[in-house]
């Protein structure tokens, strides 16, 4: 770990965060901290608070209680479109593009508020070539890998600095998913920062400079991808653990092979 | 309105009153031509449209759709007496002065067409057409449609939309300014002008044109129209009669509207 460190200040710091949806507690006290230049990725089952995560580090979602802090300065009472501007950019779950507007019109909208840096439209159209001859296009004809290229070009014009990922590879097929990773070096060479949710664990696993698994909105699991195994990663997602939370638990591995509803039933019993 | 944030402004038609007063008021303090007076009370109108987005309606906006129809009624309400208790409830005109608001020409010889109507309708469709450039091509123009689509990721893009609903507020009280100024032009305007005719007129434009359709409410305003001209000639008690008769016919046969999914406004 302390190499990491090493790699001067985090530039994004969450501590102890808690968040609700109504009486649900979506997340029970999550931290981590993102330093330049990683890949950071979120694992877990659904319902495990990822996505809850990524939309409260992005302000959609107000926090209960915790903190917040991108750059060294306290975003937690931050508005969305302020934190946009300051340079954490999502790209949402789902995608989520203007379907009324054209291709181009989408990534205009994004490059509306921009931040200076290498990144604009034509770069967007350097990256994905075949965007140049359907910029005209409404995004709502387009298949669902150009989809989420569109929203990953909508989210580059703005120039973040630290860019969240929601579900990339959601409702994509494993081929599509694997050429729009191919683009992730390229993004990280322009010195953007990456916090990914992703319940393809293989995938997360392949790109991930660091990660950490969620279950029921604890963490289970965090550290780089040599230094997890397999069936730690599988006990930390499904929560066939001792139940203390701890971090590298006295962990069984699951050759058992535990059936789904086994595996619903250990993660009840692992968090009251 | 309706089209970028979901609010059904039941004041939208005392806002043209409002506007009309405001040039009557305008016009007596400058002494400045008629037509002259029209750019600053739209503009005037989009400061208000903007102020009371930012204020009034957006907080009703986050308490739910509904509240919204409940705070423009309370705001009809509030201008109707306001301008009574200030203008009293006699009806007001704005002179245009020369013959222009007189004089007409036929068409065949039975078909009158006064130059003041003509020239309404042209400023209508150089309105429509700005209109439609504006939200085409400008930056809060393309702003106002993908908020209009999905609010959130317009806030992921770093877009207030807020703001951006100000600006489409604006929009829609500096256009229903120059109706209110036309409507003073054309014939006067009253204190409850708004609510009685205006606002019926218009949502029965809206609905027939097609709900979001730029061109469709114009359109629906254009029918509207001719069916009330028709129904006069038969009866001149058969005006209103004709033209909500034309509006139920849409609704049964066309419920969407003529133009559908057209240009969101």
């Amino acid at each position: 770990m302390s190499g990491r460190a090493d790699s001067g200040a985090p530039l994004l710091e969450v501590r102890d965060l808690v968040v609700h949806h109504g009486q649900l507690r979506a997340l029970s006290g999550i931290s981590l901290t993102v330093y330049p230049g990683e890949v950071y990725a979120l694992i877990g089952a659904n319902g495990a608070g990822k996505s809850t995560l990524l939309r409260t580090i992005a302000g959609l979602h107000h926090p209960t209680s915790g903190s917040i802090a991108y750059d060294g300065k306290d975003v937690t009472g931050l508005r969305p479109e302020k934190r946009a501007t300051a340079g954490i950019v999502m790209v949402p779950e789902g995608r989520r593009l203007f379907p009324s507007l054209s291709l181009e019109e989408n990534l205009k909208v994004g490059a509306t508020y921009a931040r200076k840096g290498p990144w604009n439209i034509a770069a967007v159209y350097e990256l994905f070539p075949w965007m140049k001859d359907r910029r005209g296009q409404r995004t709502a004809q387009m298949s669902g890998g150009e989809q989420q290229s569109v929203a990953i070009g909508r989210a580059l014009v703005a120039n973040p600095r630290m860019l969240l990922l929601d579900e990339l590879s959601l409702g994509l097929a494993p081929v599509i998913v694997q050429r729009i990773y191919a683009m992730l070096p390229q993004i990280l060479a322009s010195g953007i920062t990456v916090l990914l949710v992703e319940q393809d664990v293989s995938q997360a696993l392949r790109v991930a400079t660091h990660l950490q698994c969620l279950l029921e909105g604890h963490t289970t699991l965090e550290g780089t991808p040599a230094e997890v195994n397999r069936e730690q990663v599988e006990a930390a997602y499904f929560g066939v653990s001792d139940g203390s939370h701890a971090l590298w638990p006295g962990l069984t591995p699951l050759s058992r092979a535990c059936s789904p509803e086994a595996f619903t039933r250990c993660s009840r019993a692992a968090c009251p | 309105m309706f089209g970028v944030m979901k609010v059904v402004n039941l004041a939208h038609g005392d806002l043209a009153v409002v506007a009309g007063y405001i040039g009557v008021g305008v016009i007596a303090v400058t002494h400045m031509p008629v037509l002259w007076s029209i750019p600053v009370v739209v503009a005037a109108m989009a400061i208000v449209g903007y102020i009371l987005q930012r204020s009034v309606i957006q907080s009703a906006l986050s308490r739910g759709e509904l509240t919204t129809l409940i705070v423009t009624f309370g705001l009809s309400i509030i201008i109707e007496n306001g301008l009574q208790q200030f203008f009293t409830a006699n009806s007001r005109g704005l002179g245009v002065g020369d013959t222009f608001i007189t004089d007409s020409f036929l068409i065949g010889s039975q078909i009158i067409i006064p130059y003041l109507n003509l020239a309404i309708f042209i400023i209508a469709v150089v309105v429509l057409l700005g209109l439609q450039q504006y939200l085409s091509f400008s930056r809060y123009g393309r702003l106002i449609r993908a908020v209009a689509d999905d609010r959130e990721a317009a806030q992921l893009s770093g877009a207030d939309y807020r703001h951006v609903f100000g600006i489409a507020a604006a929009i829609a009280f500096g256009t229903v300014a120059i109706a209110g100024m036309f409507q003073g032009m054309i014939t006067t305007i009253s204190p409850t002008l708004g609510t009685d005719t205006i606002l019926l007129f218009a949502f029965a434009s809206v609905v027939i044109g097609g709900l979001g359709s730029l061109w469709g409410t114009l359109l629906g305003g254009v029918i509207l129209g001719v069916a009330q001209a028709v129904g006069a000639q038969f009866n001149p008690s058969y005006e209103t009669l004709a033209g909500y008769g034309v509006f139920l016919l849409v609704l049964v046969v066309r419920p969407q509207g003529l133009i559908s999914q057209g240009a969101t406004s």
